[in-house]
């Protein structure tokens, strides 16, 4: 298909308008309880914006990392600070300039990526993880000393309107992941993803027929920052309201890194879909445990099942389908389209047949 | 003066001997990337389940104690089983990262199920030994030193030698080696691959459980063991990933820096660096010797 605008294809427009009229128009109307915006919608949001980072750095460059909570948290206290000490930046470019901060970061310690791969980068980048956490914790000026460990974070306003409301805030998030989505996606299909996917599938390879290594990596590595950054000032400011170390603990990175994998390794989509189900898995998980077994469950029990169940998914997608649940929906995609044609019905044509 | 020189021997020693607790949680990932050049990273998962299913055993069910090791032991074997059979077996042919994520999921698995069989709580581990310098030492030699670190070396020591003498002179250890060089040749010449695998596994999991009581005893059997666990992964790198002596010496290593930073580096930038030191020592090895101390060379062909 020939694009049309940039790197997009009808479809591709076609697609945005679709989710565009979803989540701005049908999703406002008809969802009114506050629960569905603070709990599910607002994190689903920036969990997926991270996810696309960890996609960036792990499922198009094909390097094993695991810090994305670090550059989170990096993010998001940025965040807190520009806001508290240059409100003349405004929101939206404290959030871009936390997001610069994080990518930052984001090359220090990508840089040993240059020299190894595969389980050792991991460890490298566990580095990071626990370092930005330390630094924060230990650093007073970065919580401007509070002493209470949890700070309050501040209230969002643009352009002189305050955005305080989990609508508002539901929209704040939209329009950030949005532009973030399409632009990650753009980059993925040009020069720049070419390049990561150079690298991903055989650096020596790529290095031989003149992709810099060098830029490639660490720019994989600023950029996959910047994503989980945003994602993590987002997180704090619109999902927690406050900001503590602890909550962008190596946890949280195994988390996105779960969602990176299950959703699917290098595809965009793949982060949205990963971000929902670890997301909505366990809201199940509880609601069945609630009105099914009327809570003779204990929590504790059904938060161990959970564990089992998504490191039991983890393996079985490794050995059936490693490219995770948005193959999985291709697949599905392509066997409804098949069915269809063969059926007879007009328009419709076999994927195979339109080559 | 002298006092100065004998507090840097106690950190000194200190780091040493904790730095054995680190290499006996290092020893099992040594032995199974050895047998199948599988990074397991459920290791520190393992040291979780099998210590908090021992404590179960032993507090739940007053089992005595050599019992419940024993029952645990067999239970590893069990797990050892179960992965090889349902995990590893199907990923046979799959890339060295797939692998890796496959036991990541199996650590899950493996922390989910030891909560929810044995509860979330911290509990107690009382060996008999306790943590707390040792008289004889501290009149003779003016060291404090606790009993549970010298136990802790003296069982590394013992296994480490265990393990040298399977791997060198049993038919076994053999099979093993041979194994760990080519896999395929070793099953064409008729090596059974499956036992050598699931012996490696079980040996796994007897060193994870023996790592746990360790660990246990010192800071209580608890959830944060699975962390705790990861800083194997900068012993590894030190000591390199195939060598069981590189995972002593790494373990030693790290132990020792990380004390020594902590003491007389940490507070100037408010402590608790013990947290990142290790990882960061461990990018430095990286850069400047990528195999680490004992492992062997990385050589990669397009």
């Amino acid at each position: 298909m020939k694009p049309i605008f940039m790197t997009y294809t009808k479809k591709d427009l076609i697609n945005l308008a679709v989710c565009m009229v979803l989540s701005v128009l049908i999703i406002p109307t008809f969802i009114k309880t506050e629960y569905w915006y603070t709990s599910i919608l607002i994190p689903w949001l920036c969990l997926a914006l991270a996810t696309i980072g960890q996609q960036i750095v792990m499922g198009y460059t094909g390097q094993l990392a695991l810090g994305a909570a670090g550059f989170m948290a990096a993010g998001a206290f940025a965040m807190f600070n520009l806001i508290l000490r240059v409100p003349d930046l405004g929101f939206v470019g404290s959030l871009i300039v936390s997001g610069l901060i994080a990518a930052a970061f984001g090359i220090l310690f990508g840089l040993p990526s240059l020299k190894v791969r595969g389980i050792y980068l991991m460890v490298a980048t566990l580095a990071s993880q626990f370092f930005i956490i330390w630094m924060i914790d230990k650093f007073g000026w970065f919580k401007n000393y509070d002493s209470s460990g949890i700070i309050t974070a501040q209230d969002i306003v643009i352009l002189g309107k305050p955005f305080t409301t989990p609508l508002a805030m539901y929209f704040v998030c939209l329009a950030v992941t949005t532009i973030l989505t399409l632009l990650a996606m753009n980059m993925a299909r040009g020069s720049t993803g070419r390049n990561w996917m150079a690298v991903r599938d055989m650096d020596i390879a790529a290095e031989s027929m003149g992709v810099s290594l060098l830029r490639t990596k660490v720019q994989a590595f600023a950029i996959s920052a910047f994503y989980c950054g945003v994602a993590g000032a987002l997180f704090a400011f619109c999902y927690l309201k406050s900001l503590e170390p602890v909550a962008f603990d190596i946890k949280l990175s195994f988390k996105i890194l779960f969602m990176c994998i299950l959703g699917g390794l290098g595809t965009i989509n793949g982060a949205f879909i990963g971000a929902a189900f670890i997301l909505l898995f366990p809201v199940l998980l509880n609601a069945i445990g609630n009105n099914v077994f009327h809570g003779a469950i204990d929590a504790t029990i059904i938060s161990s099942i959970e564990q089992v169940i998504f490191g039991l998914l983890m393996i079985i997608f490794m050995i059936y389908e490693p490219l995770g649940m948005a193959k999985l929906w291709e697949n599905l995609k392509q066997s409804m389209r098949s069915k269809l044609s063969s059926s007879g019905i007009k328009g419709v044509k076999s994927p195979i047949l339109k080559k | 003066m002298a006092n100065e020189l004998l507090f840097f021997m106690e950190v000194l020693v200190g780091g040493l001997l904790a730095g054995t607790m680190y290499s006996l949680v290092a020893l099992g990932f040594v032995l199974i990337f050895k047998a199948s050049a599988t990074f397991n990273f459920s290791q520190g998962a393992m040291v979780f389940f099998s210590v908090l299913a021992f404590c179960g055993f032993m507090q739940d069910f007053n089992i005595p104690f050599v019992l419940a090791f024993i029952l645990a032991a067999f239970l590893m074997v069990v797990v050892g089983l179960c992965t090889e059979r349902l995990v590893l077996r199907p990923l046979m042919n799959a890339s060295e990262d797939t692998v890796l994520m496959a036991t990541i999921g199996l650590g899950y698995v493996l922390e989910g199920l030891a909560q929810a069989a044995w509860g979330v709580e911290v509990r107690r581990l009382d060996l008999g030994i306790g943590d707390f310098p040792v008289p004889w030492i501290a009149d003779n030699l003016k060291l404090f030193i606790s009993a549970l670190d010298i136990t802790a070396g003296l069982v590394a020591a013992i296994m480490i030698i265990g393990l040298f003498l399977l791997f060198k002179y049993t038919k076994i250890g053999l099979g093993l080696r041979a194994v760990a060089d080519d896999a395929g040749a070793a099953s064409s010449i008729g090596i059974p691959l499956k036992h050598i695998m699931l012996l490696v596994w079980s040996a796994a999991g007897v060193v994870a459980l023996v790592a746990g009581m360790m660990w246990g005893a010192r800071a209580g059997v608890q959830f944060a063991l699975v962390d705790l666990a990861l800083k194997a992964l900068p012993v590894l790198i030190i000591g390199g990933f195939s060598s069981i002596p590189g995972a002593i010496i790494g373990g030693l290593i790290i132990g020792a820096v990380e004390k020594i930073l902590e003491v007389y580096i940490g507070p100037f930038f408010g402590g608790a660096i013990e947290g990142w030191a290790p990882y960061v020592l461990a990018i430095f090895f990286l850069l400047y010797r990528p195999e680490g101390l004992f492992g062997e060379k990385i050589i990669r062909r397009v």
